[in-house]
């Protein structure tokens, strides 16, 4: 589903990004782990091809294509989504508007069917009625994030920290949603779907099996593995010590 | 004032110029062109159907409870379908309610400066609507100042009343035909809000590039009563300066001002709304939203003056450039005469922010597209106070009229 090849992006003439290499096939999951400001984020800008991310090394192929130049709604188009650590507020944009443009739609009323959709993320009218992320609570933004997506059902899926701030039963609702966006549900074989999570406390994966989990840092992968030892060496050791247990394990590998 | 003496200060008043935006030759603009009475306003020339829709007026007249058409300095259509309103030109208001005389230049001072001079000695009609006491008159009233010659100077005055516990919605268009390159308006109206009454008005402004407009409005409002003025405005305009003005002189009198101004081309416009909050407990709100873009030239004011106890306004003016070459000036000006105020005022000028563009982007817009939601979204301010169906067609005059320049 999505190659990237040695990859180096700049923010703002700083390179943030170097050295990056990885591969997710259809139908798998991956967690990605990493200190604040190591280049997580930057990663998924840089995917969706965001115009101040500039790639200064390396390709990204996406669905067999080379899309390190495509523009952003040319990469949606192909199938990628995002949902946004951090999203805009737009005035006088509703999030029901942000919904039927998601879907693809021209519609201007907020209808039944986005209402329907709304509903299975508790989402009411009136929220469906409010200016999108104006004034949203941290937790009400991240499944706003997540209805967006359920409208847009891409085939990649990144998500920027979807459990950041959000309560115990709300990641349980979110997990499911994500779930079935990432055909969890499904025998891995009928899998088609693909999907790149970024989350801190690993909350959600209580709640969504991944395939592979990686930490990031200072811009690179710094090391992979199976999802619940990483989880488990994070959260138990921290970042470096996480790294550095993965590669002893290489070493003895290696042997 | 007798009519002598009235006449006497537009004299003196004759050259005085405006206290706001160029100065206009009205010698330059002719009247007296004169056009035939019509029996229904699908009457009105084919050419010109278009431009009435443009400026919100249903040919049709369904839902509407009156319907009032002025063709350069003639009306030409005037029908009433609803028990408790008034509808007809100002002259022949004045003769059948010989009370009505004393209405005139009540709220705008006939010598304010030579436009409201001009429009005393040189009048061309106008409307006159009334509510009488208790009537709510809930389907909104339709009138149209249209302009179909060149160099000409239509100079109206309208008086819009609503008696005691009445209401009045006012759905008015301003219109020029395609062939006017250019032309003159000049437009005094006077609003009495009576106790517990309330007026709603929603005005369309369908200029030319030729057209120089000098609007000169004010309204009363009594104790409990409320105006609610909508403006939209998105065509181009030579030149429009206006500041119409609430006085909210009784007990709980309410105010708002909301305006929608997409200007473009050589537009050049002085804008405002101004509350003058005298009544106890009186409320004000004055909302504009204002694009610029080519080399358009807009100044957007807004101004709250609080003098009654316990008054509260509040003003919020936002701007968005869309070029380089136009340019926009945000005055907003509170002036408080007593302590128990509250006077707030935000005002904020932008730009179409990348990051708004890429996050619609992100959901599979074009960045043409993206833009134009945002643009859409940035205009849109979501109108209070109108009944439910004359805010929906309210909707559709303003995506309609957006439409036209996006
Ligand atoms: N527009 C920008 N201008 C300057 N620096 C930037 C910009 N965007 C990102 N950076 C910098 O790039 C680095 C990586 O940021 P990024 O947002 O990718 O981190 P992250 O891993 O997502 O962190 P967090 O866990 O806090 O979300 C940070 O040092 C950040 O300050
Ligand atoms: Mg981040």
């Amino acid at each position: 589903m999505l190659q990237i090849k040695d990859l180096a992006v700049e923010v703002e003439g700083k390179e943030i990004i170097r050295d990056l290499h990885l591969n997710i096939e259809e139908g798998e999951v991956h967690v990605l782990f990493g200190p604040n400001g190591c280049g997580k984020t930057t990663l998924l800008m840089t995917l969706l091809g965001f115009p101040s991310y500039k790639v200064t090394r390396g390709r990204i192929t996406f669905k067999g294509v080379d899309i390190t130049e495509f523009p952003t709604n040319e990469r949606v188009k192909l199938g990628m989504g995002m949902s946004f650590q951090h999203p805009p507020e737009i005035r006088g944009v509703k999030l029901g508007d942000m919904v039927n443009i998601a879907q693809g739609r021209k519609e201007e009323e907020i209808d039944e069917d986005v209402i329907a959709l709304a509903k299975r993320l508790n989402i009411s009218v009136d929220f469906l009625n409010r200016d999108v992320n104006l004034g949203f609570s941290g937790g009400e933004v991240k499944r706003s994030e997540i209805l967006q997506l359920l409208a847009q059902a891409p085939d990649f899926i990144m998500f920027d920290e979807p459990d950041s701030g959000v309560d115990v039963e709300n990641i349980e609702l979110i997990g499911k949603i994500m779930s079935e966006l990432l055909d969890r549900n499904k025998m891995p074989s009928k899998r088609d779907k693909s999907g790149l999570i970024i989350t801190h406390s690993g909350s959600i994966m209580r709640h969504i099996k991944a395939d592979r989990a990686h930490v990031m840092l200072e811009g690179r992968i710094a090391c992979s593995g199976m999802p619940d030892e990483i989880t488990k060496n994070v959260m138990e050791t921290g970042f470096e010590r996480c790294v550095e247990l993965c590669a002893r394990n290489k070493e003895v590998d290696a042997e | 004032m007798t009519k002598k003496e009235t006449i006497e200060r537009a004299e003196r008043a004759k050259r005085k110029k405006a206290a706001l935006g160029e100065d206009i030759a009205i010698g330059e603009y002719m009247t007296g062109k004169e056009h035939q009475s019509l029996n229904s306003l699908d009457e009105f020339p084919a050419e010109y159907q278009q431009d009435l829709l443009d400026a919100g007026i249903e040919p049709t007249e369904k839902d509407r409870s009156g319907s009032f058409l002025q063709r350069d300095c003639s009306v030409v259509f005037s029908t009433v379908k609803y028990p408790g309103l008034e509808l007809m030109s100002t002259t022949d208001a004045l003769k059948e309610h010989d009370w009505l005389k004393e209405y005139l230049w009540k709220a705008v001072p006939v010598d304010t400066d030579k436009y409201t001079a001009e429009v005393e000695l040189d009048q061309t009609h106008g409307y006159f609507i009334r509510s009488e006491a208790g009537k709510k008159v809930t389907m909104p009233v339709q009138s149209c100042l249209f302009i179909s010659s060149d160099k000409i100077g239509q100079k109206v005055h309208n008086i819009i009343i609503a008696e005691e516990d009445s209401e009045l919605h006012i759905i008015t268009g301003c219109s020029v035909s395609h062939a006017v390159n250019s032309a003159l308006h000049l437009g005094v109206s006077e609003f009495f809000v009576k106790k517990g009454a309330k007026i709603t008005f929603t005005m369309i402004h369908n200029w030319s590039r030729g057209m120089v407009v000098r609007p000169r409005s004010a309204v009363m409002i009594e104790d409990d009563g409320a105006f609610i003025s909508n403006y939209i405005l998105m065509t181009p305009v030579k030149s429009l300066q206006m500041y119409p003005t609430a006085y909210c002189v009784g007990r709980n009198a309410r105010a708002t001002f909301q305006t929608i101004i997409y200007a473009h081309g050589d537009t050049k416009i002085d804008s405002g709304s101004r509350a003058v909050l005298r009544g106890e407990g009186s409320r004000s709100e004055i909302i504009s939203r204002v694009i610029a873009t080519d080399n358009a030239q807009v100044i957007a004011r807004g101004e709250v003056i609080g003098e009654g106890a316990n008054a509260k306004g509040h003003i919020e003016c936002r701007g968005l450039m869309l070029s380089d070459t136009a340019e926009l000036d945000s005055i907003p000006e509170l002036k408080a005469t007593r302590k128990d105020l509250d006077l707030s005022h935000e005002a904020a000028i932008g730009k179409v922010a990348e990051e708004e563009i890429q996050y619609l982007m992100a959901r599979g817009l074009s960045e043409e597209e993206a833009t134009s939601v945002i643009i859409r979204g940035f205009l849109n301010v979501d109108i209070t106070g109108l009944p439910d169906a004359l805010a929906r067609e309210t909707k559709k005059m303003f995506d309609m009229s957006l439409e036209k320049v996006m």
